[in-house]
């Protein structure tokens, strides 16, 4: 699909409460059709109650949401025979065979996809004699997948989708998901793994305890943190002599483990790797620039307050 | 297929499919019929004991399957996310409720087709009146879904599992299936009489013995008093979410 991209799901300023706990604090973000987009946070940070809001599921304390143009509680009808869902877990009869969960689903669409099409296309077509019960984790994952692909669905709203799936499965999953995307799906999915956000997703939203703390693409999140250099090399540096050569400040944060921080100097690599050479000392590993999402991640949801266990 | 008939056809298919309901629906009901038919020991004065315990079964039959089997299956549909699932699907809630509902009426249909000839190769010879046994079925099945879907509703599936089998096992007791209420002492005999369960066995029983035979009129407003009380406060109490712990 080509053309200009159209919002899909709109999310402005989004409350949450339950009783006195606000899980959901001011959300607001964009998706867009042909996209990935992650919501990405830790454990009780309220990726799956802004989801359940904008499946229509849950009522908003405050705020905006909007899918495919309609506000999904009040107009819930013009909502959900377009929207895909992929609950957390799984949300399936126990008792019930693959085939017979995806007819069942099938039958409340006006377009759905062939069932037995698409438990072929996630890898289940020998286990439709199974109960869902009889099925490993894997397989359950990728028949919730299929669940909500069933209804041809113009978004897909995925949570945890490779959440305790193994490796090939997780490869399948992701392909699935990006051809969804590429076929102009919005895909909004939500996960706790920054690995698996950023292998999917082509935007990203960072959420920690109910408020947006970071968004956009991997690039435009890992610029945003400060010019941070990590090396490791033998331990016990003249921090203050190594800091004055770089124009930076150096601390060793493990025994060999050093971090600089402040470090804009495109030269700063070629520096520090002749003043290490000078001292006879090995540099081993550098990170500089393109950092990981993990570092990103890990910087933007460090709060001064403890996470609670929810 | 339609939305509404493939709900049924699951909900049917996965009742039939789980031993334990089966159990509960029709074996113990057969079994019940069947012992207490060949064996004299209930304090029946009939000159045949399968015309007082074949109404009384059928009764507990409607109570089994609308009671406790709706009961345990919903409230493990609901733990199991099952039902907050179908409430992301353009299904909706009344077609849930009535395919659910449509789901439990079959069985009845199931129960009765095995019990009745059962009954009858024991000697029953029932005189029906098809009118006055329809809103009998009607009143119990409605009284008895609510109290299920008022436990399903609001408490966790392993509580709802366990008061729904022990107020199958009071029910039975009580609920003059097998044990006629006049062998009780009299506070408690005011006490089960106020019970679905008696009013139930009463009207099916009435509606088995022919033309003349009516039944008292505190049985249909005792049971129709549940009937609109029980669904009430199933559905201002009903929760689709599984309960946070």
């Amino acid at each position: 699909m080509s053309g200009p991209a159209t919002t899909a799901v709109a999310v402005d300023d989004l409350t949450v409460r339950y009783g006195d706990l606000t899980a959901v604090d001011g959300i607001s973000f964009t998706s867009s059709a042909g996209e990935v987009l992650a919501l990405l946070g830790p454990n009780g940070a309220g990726k799956t109650s802004t989801v359940e809001v904008l499946e229509g599921y849950r009522h908003a304390a405050g705020g905006r949401v909007s899918v495919l143009g309609h506000d999904p509680e009040r107009e819930r009808s013009a909502v959900v025979g377009r929207i895909g869902v992929m609950l957390q877990d799984g949300g399936v009869y126990p008792a019930i065979r693959p085939p017979e969960m995806l007819r069942l689903l099938a039958a409340m669409y006006a377009h759905p996809a062939d069932p037995d099409g698409l438990l072929e296309r996630v890898g289940l077509a020998d286990r439709a004699g199974s109960t869902w019960r009889q099925l490993s984790g894997g397989e359950q994952q990728r028949l919730s997948l299929a669940m909500a692909l069933v209804g041809r669905p113009e978004v897909a709203f995925l949570d945890e989708p490779t959440a305790g799936v193994d490796v090939r499965g997780r490869q399948v999953i992701r392909s699935i998901v990006r051809e969804l995307a590429d076929d102009g799906v919005a895909v909004v999915l939500c996960t706790h793994e920054l690995d698996e956000a950023e292998k999917v997703a082509d935007r990203v939203v960072i959420i920690d305890r109910g408020r947006v703390v970071g968004a956009g693409t991997l690039a435009e999140l890992r610029s945003q943190t400060s010019g941070e250099v990590r090396f490791s090399a033998d331990p016990g540096l003249d921090l203050r002599a190594l800091g004055v050569h770089v124009g930076a400040t150096v601390t060793e944060v493990g025994a060999g483990e050093y971090l600089i921080e402040g470090a804009h100097d495109p030269q700063l690599a070629a520096k520090l790797t002749a003043w290490l050479a000078e001292r006879g000392a090995t540099l081993g590993d550098l990170r500089a620039g393109r950092q990981r999402l993990e570092d990103v991640f890990l910087e933007l949801t460090r709060g001064d307050e403890p996470v609670d266990g929810r | 297929m339609s939305a509404l008939l493939a709900q049924f056809r699951v909900e049917c298919t996965l009742t039939l499919r789980n031993k334990e309901s089966l159990l509960l629906t029709l074996g113990i009901p057969v079994g019940l019929l069947v012992f207490f038919s060949l064996v004299d020991v209930l304090p029946i004065d009939a000159a045949d004991p399968v015309d007082v315990l074949a109404p009384g079964v059928l009764a507990l039959a409607i109570m089994s399957m609308s009671m406790t089997g709706l009961a345990i299956a919903t409230g493990f549909e609901r733990s199991y996310g099952v039902l907050k699932r179908l409430g992301t699907t353009p299904l909706g809630r009344p077609r849930l409720l009535a395919a659910k509902i449509a789901g439990v009426v079959a069985i009845e249909v199931i129960q009765a087709a095995v019990l009745v000839p059962v009954a009858i190769l024991l000697g029953w010879r029932p005189s029906l009146s098809l009118l006055p046994l329809v809103g009998a079925v009607v009143l119990g099945t409605t009284a008895f879904a609510g109290l299920g879907l008022w436990m399903a509703g609001t408490l966790r599936a392993e509580i709802t599992l366990a008061l729904a089998n022990g107020l199958y096992l009071v029910f039975l007791l009580l609920g003059g299936f097998l044990i006629p209420l006049e062998e009780f002492p009299g506070p408690l005999r005011t006490a089960a009489r106020a019970l679905p369960g008696s009013a139930l066995t009463d009207l099916v029983t009435a509606a088995f013995a022919g033309a003349g035979a009516t039944a008292p009129g505190r049985a249909w407003a005792v049971l129709a008093l549940w009937a609109i009380a029980t669904p009430a406060v199933a559905a201002a109490t009903f929760r689709w979410s599984p309960n946070r712990n």
